[in-house]
């Protein structure tokens, strides 16, 4: 068997790959991973396909054992990285030896982390993923969240080059506070001094603050209207229940509700804001959809352009 | 014909790459209908270009690949299709019969429903499983189907408080609408029996035995027939 014991499973460690598309139609929500970027560049450290599967860790406190040659990256959350008890540099390709110990620690900045392994986890895929989505006991290891004693396997790999990603390029997680969204779905409900109030205050993140969707906590604002006709929920909706606390929703959304939404912030910013702790204040800021087009694109060319330095 | 000059029609923006067709603002059949045409004519109109898409009650969702196309692009070929829509009878699903054991022992709020309604329990039995509902939407959980509506004289808010734990299978009635649920979960709709059926199983093909569209009716069956079909009473809570 080739492939990593999971020795202590952390807080909260999925298996994810870039989600599940094209069953919304049956109650199937996205899942995968809620900072796409630090995803994608777990990926491409190890040289893998961008959709590969990885761990998602929150917070911290993963402890694995090899049982393979192979190569790992973590990217993402300030998560000091052990390789038999030596720190080891993030966002940078390590070789591993069967029997050597990974761990995870906690994090000192920022929420999540990936970790990749070349080649990708090899998990059997539940509607076109490997994506977990624990609310729907789907993907994964049947739906749950990793567990002592998990087995992840992976091909042997360890000829395979590696890189490392400049510090230069590495995303700071805590530098901009202000999150960008699209005013849309029943935006007119809300008044223009309601918009106002809700662009112009702090919201804090509170507690209830999970893959589902980001509860905050601020200045109520209320739309004109109670709810509506159940209707689709894209990622990044930002729908306000009665007691006028926004709440944006994530990768486990569920697909439908009838809460009124004052619009959808966008995905690199949901990425952001995923990796804020309860507690931690955002505001935001009101785009147009051309603009979030732009945004989207020069960031797709920016991740192709952004060469990582090779390691022999 | 569907004109875009009909003012029930608009399209709005939702998300980044997301876009909101909404046919009208109440639940009906025709509009389901409507929905459903839409769904398919944009699945291969939009081919490539398609991330998801989320049809319900009276809206879909579009949600698209930014780096394939762009809010203009999608919007125009939606307008597109929108004009040509038929006219949506012709666009009646499947008929899905459900077997459906109603009793107080499998439907705890039959009693409480039927007193509401001034009923005897038979009477809600007979009002529940003599109507053809339509599926208008799919969603909250894997396999929960949106089904409508139970006839007015059956409908019935949602409890006060909801239950903790609702069993897999349970018939159960919210205002006009009703449903199965596809999973053990926590639920504040009314019980008022339970359906052997599995609707949503993973390892299933199809894992659904509905979709949106397709028309369902409850046929009544006893206790024996119950069990025989696999079904299961469960916890409730």
């Amino acid at each position: 068997m080739s492939g990593f014991r999971v020795i202590q499973p952390g807080l909260l460690t999925l298996i994810q790959d870039a989600g599940r598309f094209g069953h919304h139609r049956i109650g199937l929500t996205t899942g995968g991973p809620v900072d796409s970027l630090a995803f994608k560049w777990a990926n491409r450290l190890v040289d893998n396909p961008l959709n590969s599967t990885t761990l998602e860790i929150s917070f911290g406190g993963l402890v694995m054992q090899a049982e393979t040659d192979a190569q790992i990256v973590l990217a993402g959350a300030e998560m000091p990285l052990k390789i038999n008890g030596v720190e080891q540099d993030r966002w940078h390709a390590h070789k591993i030896k069967a029997g050597d110990k990974i761990e995870v620690s906690f994090s000192a900045q920022g929420a999540r982390a990936y970790l990749a392994v070349s080649g990708g986890f090899q998990v059997e895929h539940s509607f076109s993923s490997s994506a977990t989505v624990t609310r729907e006991g789907i993907g994964g290891f049947t739906g749950d969240k990793l567990q002592q004693g998990d087995f992840l396997y992976c091909k042997p790999s360890g000829e395979h080059g590696g890189f490392r990603l400049p510090e230069e390029h590495r995303p700071d997680y805590f530098d901009d506070i202000s999150l960008r969204v699209i005013t849309g779905y029943q935006q007119q409900a809300f008044s223009d001094y309601q918009k106002r109030l809700f662009f112009s205050s702090e919201y804090k993140v509170t507690d209830r603050a999970d893959r589902m969707g980001y509860r905050l906590e601020g200045p109520e604002v209320k739309p004109s209207i109670d709810g509506i006709l159940s209707e689709g929920i894209c990622h990044g909706a930002i729908q306000i229940p009665a007691d006028g606390q926004p709440i944006v929703l994530l990768n486990d959304r569920q697909t439908i509700g009838g809460y009124p939404k004052i619009g959808s912030m966008i995905a690199m910013d949901t990425a952001r804001m995923a990796q804020l702790l309860p507690g931690s204040r955002i505001s935001f800021e009101e785009i147009s959809i051309d603009d979030a087009h732009n945004l989207h694109c020069l960031a797709h060319v920016r991740f192709n352009n952004t060469e990582p330095e090779a390691i022999d | 014909m569907i004109s875009m000059a009909d003012n029930s029609i608009r399209i709005e923006v939702a998300g980044e790459n997301a876009l909101i067709i909404y046919f009208g603002e109440k639940t009906d059949p025709s509009v389901s209908a409507r929905v459903q045409q839409a769904v398919t004519i944009l699945e291969t109109e939009l081919n490539g270009k398609l991330i998801d898409m989320v049809p319900s009650y009276a809206s879909l969702l579009v949600i698209y690949d930014q780096l394939a196309t762009d809010h203009l692009e999608v919007r125009s070929t939606i307008r597109k299709v929108l004009n040509q829509l038929s006219d949506a009878v012709n666009t009646e699903g499947n008929l899905v019969i459900l077997p459906a054991y109603y009793s107080r022992e499998s439907g705890p709020d039959l009693d409480a429903l039927a007193q509401r309604a001034g009923l005897s329990a038979d009477e809600v039995i007979k009002l529940h499983s003599e109507m053809e509902y339509r599926v208008y939407a799919i969603g909250f959980a894997p396999g929960f189907a949106y089904l409508g509506e139970v006839d007015e004289r059956i409908a019935a808010p949602r409890l006060s408080t909801p239950r903790m734990k609702v069993p897999r299978g349970a018939i159960a009635i919210a205002d006009r609408q009703t449903a199965v649920y596809p999973a053990v979960s926590p639920g504040g709709w009314n019980l008022i029996g339970l359906c052997p059926t599995r609707m949503f199983d993973p390892e299933a093909e199809p894992t659904m035995p509905v979709q949106v569209g397709d028309r369902i009716k409850f046929n009544p069956i006893s206790r024996d027939e119950f069990f025989a079909l696999g079904g299961e009473l469960g916890e409730i809570k």
